[in-house]
């Protein structure tokens, strides 16, 4: 399948490890990605918070450039906060043709361009579930994850709110990435901090409650016995691996818990080196990971 | 008739028992009500379960509780979902968390939730002089505050805010919603002050985590944190509060840097938020202490090259055509006399109004005819 791809910024800069493997993933699942290069920071929630206008003109731009990809299936994007924040903006201008109107006709005039109602926007984790399909995806695994325990930590702006992100029986997307670690032979941590929030939004505005909750959560799957964390969020993954040190100090904890982006352990089950997918660029080393990797492909290589 | 099983969460602070689980199984149809269910229990099977509630219509308030883990009014819960939404057929209802038990699924609303609303000053304070009659008000602004006043103080947001989970001060999603029906409120004299005790306060509106779990418990659709979000665009942009929390700055500096580059550049946000939004920044002494006490998480990222010395120095940008459209968007929008803003609770969406024609409130000026386009 083609994609427009929207990498966000955190990929970009500080999270240089989650572009670089969705890049070397994307091609063994098939995935064409064109990359919107010429699209905008979303505005994670900031830019809305100062002006709602402002926000939406913005990631209607960035929807006008996915939609001139020609033979793109969808928008594909890799970032829980990407995919949040650009949702909401897409259900207002999507829900109000005036409004759309409105937002188009300064997207016209700045740079011709327009945004059609109703352009599909996925995060990759929907992308693995409902597009690839959770047995291909199984089927293309060349290492299982055997008893390799990841708890999964989804960020807030995907699982929140429901209807807005069109989590419902048909597609429980909050149930996904206990599905996408099964299907690549991991064995899955149920702890208390799956669907909450990592803390970084007020990491400049109240650092103890911020680092509170990410030493909590990363705690929690400690004490559930987790080896490791799977996160679809750059962000999270800041809070959470970045920040670790620092989130160690202020719940006066030991953590060592590894945090991997979701194409990370994606490319782990499908072969991928932990050097190709960055491992090692990773705050906080992904030992149990590595040591666990290299052994089972000597088991393999027999 | 269908048959249904609830685990109900028991609990007696003072028996000094550990709390425990505690099944029944019900009679009733499906479309009933689990407070129906949990009555039912209570008449039939066992008086001593303790349950508030009082109206049974989502109206008084009285019966949230935690439903399969998500938080809600008992008596707007149908069992035939709620049966569907458990883990196996099982409903598990449990007291609402971040205020302690009194007894089963009844919390104490007072040492929590309502010192939260007492703390936002939840009354009108008049303008002076107060008018011979009735105050006379643009139509949109009372509109606009019905959303806030839909609220019925029911504690589902409180239960599962999770900035309070981790601090218990924070003034919290039911009390700023509360706050935003004043601020939002033409009538009232305190905008400023009002804004400035909930951005000055650490715990206050800039404490939001921004995790959307007020917005998902709500059975009223009040969304407290839209509300906290408006309640900082209006302190930041029209009374230009720079409160000490570093809210204002971060909020300022994040706008900032992506019309300067297209793209976010967050080794610059950082010091920027602290420090104030400009290349000097950095170098202000709040921005200095942050760097320092940051050291042991970016010395670490510096040596496993996750971060590199130049790739923080310099930002990642977009083609030149492209960001100077980026900053003509900024210029339109920044320049226009009023903000724009699309309420879809009060304006409601095309496909609803088409279905179920109703008089909107829209948020861009409207003008005869634009009817037709509603209902394409």
């Amino acid at each position: 399948m083609k994609v427009a791809y929207w990498p966000g910024c955190v990929s970009r800069g500080f999270t240089p490890e989650l572009h670089g493997s969705m890049a070397k993933v994307a091609p063994m699942l098939d995935i064409e990605l064109v990359q919107l290069d010429r699209a905008n920071c979303c505005g994670a929630g900031v830019i809305a918070e100062h002006s709602q206008e402002l926000a939406d003109t913005l990631n209607a731009r960035t929807f006008a450039l996915a939609q001139q990809v020609p033979g793109a299936d969808l928008m594909m994007n890799i970032c829980s906060t990407c995919q949040g924040a650009q949702g909401e903006c897409q259900e207002r201008l999507d829900a109000n043709e005036e409004y759309r109107a409105h937002v188009n006709e300064t997207l016209k005039a700045t740079q011709g361009l327009e945004y059609e109602a109703g352009i599909i926007n996925k995060n990759f984790l929907w992308v693995l579930v409902e597009d690839i399909g959770l047995d291909k995806l199984s089927s293309l695994v060349k290492r299982p994850l055997t008893n390799l325990k990841v708890g999964p930590f989804y960020g807030c702006y995907i699982v929140r709110p429901t209807s807005r992100l069109g989590i419902n029986s048909e597609n429980p997307r909050d149930t996904y990435l206990p599905k996408v670690i099964e299907a690549l032979g991991g064995t899955v941590i149920d702890y208390a901090g799956s669907h909450k929030c990592c803390g970084f939004p007020i990491i400049t505005m109240n650092k103890k409650a911020s680092l509170d909750q990410a030493g909590r959560h990363l705690g929690d799957a400690k004490d559930a016995d987790a080896d490791c964390l799977v996160t679809p969020c750059p962000l999270c993954h800041l809070n959470l691996d970045l920040q670790q040190p620092l989130a160690e100090r202020q719940i006066g904890r030991k953590l060592d818990m590894p945090v991997l982006h979701l194409p990370q352990l994606v490319g782990l089950a499908l072969g991928l080196t932990p050097k190709e997918i960055g491992l090692q660029r990773h705050v906080v080393k992904p030992t149990s990971v590595i040591d666990w990797t290299e052994a089972v492909i000597a088991g393999v290589a027999d | 008739m269908a048959e249904f099983t609830l685990k109900i969460r028991r609990y007696d602070p003072q028996s000094g028992e550990a709390p425990y689980w505690d099944e029944h199984t019900i009679e009733l149809e499906p479309h009933r009500s689990v407070l129906e269910g949990l009555l039912q229990a209570k008449a039939k099977t066992d008086g001593s379960i303790g349950v508030r509630c009082s109206c049974r219509a989502a109206i008084c308030g009285s019966c949230g509780v935690r439903i399969n883990g998500q938080p809600g009014l008992a008596c707007h819960t149908h069992l035939d979902a709620a049966a569907a939404r458990s883990e196996d057929g099982v409903i598990t209802v449990e007291p609402m968390g971040n205020m302690p038990v009194i007894r089963d699924l009844i919390v104490d609303m007072d040492a929590v939730h309502w010192k939260k609303i007492q703390r936002v000053t939840p009354w009108l304070i008049n303008k002076t002089p107060i008018p011979e009659r009735e105050y006379i008000v643009p139509r949109e602004s009372m509109v606009d505050v019905t959303q806030t006043a839909a609220c019925i103080q029911c504690g589902a947001c409180v239960s599962d805010c999770l900035t309070m989970e981790v601090d218990p001060l924070f003034v919290g999603p039911a009390a700023l919603a509360k706050a935003y029906r004043f601020v939002g409120d033409p009538r009232d004299a305190e905008h400023e002050s009002r804004l400035k005790d909930l951005s000055e306060d650490p715990h206050g509106i800039y404490d939001c985590t921004h995790c959307f779990k007020c917005i998902e418990a709500c059975p009223k659709g009040v969304a407290p944190m839209n509300q906290i979000m408006r309640l900082r665009r209006i302190a930041g942009s029209d009374h230009h509060i720079v409160d000490r929390n570093n809210g204002h700055r971060h909020e300022a500096a994040f706008g900032t840097l992506v019309k300067d580059h297209g793209l976010l550049w967050e080794a610059e946000l950082l010091p920027r938020s602290y420090g104030g939004d400009s290349w000097f920044g950095k170098f202000a002494p709040a921005a200095g202490l942050e760097l320092v006490a940051s050291l042991p998480a970016i010395t670490k990222a510096l040596l496993r090259g996750k971060v590199t010395p130049m790739g923080a120095l310099k930002p990642h940008k977009i083609p030149k055509e492209d960001l100077a459209a980026v900053q003509r968007i900024y210029d339109v929008i920044e320049s226009r006399d009023e903000r724009i803003e699309l309420n879809l609770y009060i304006t409601g969406t095309d496909a609803e109004n088409a279905e179920n024609p109703v008089e909107t409130v829209a948020a861009a000026a409207p003008s005869a005819g634009d009817e037709e386009g509603l209902t394409r």
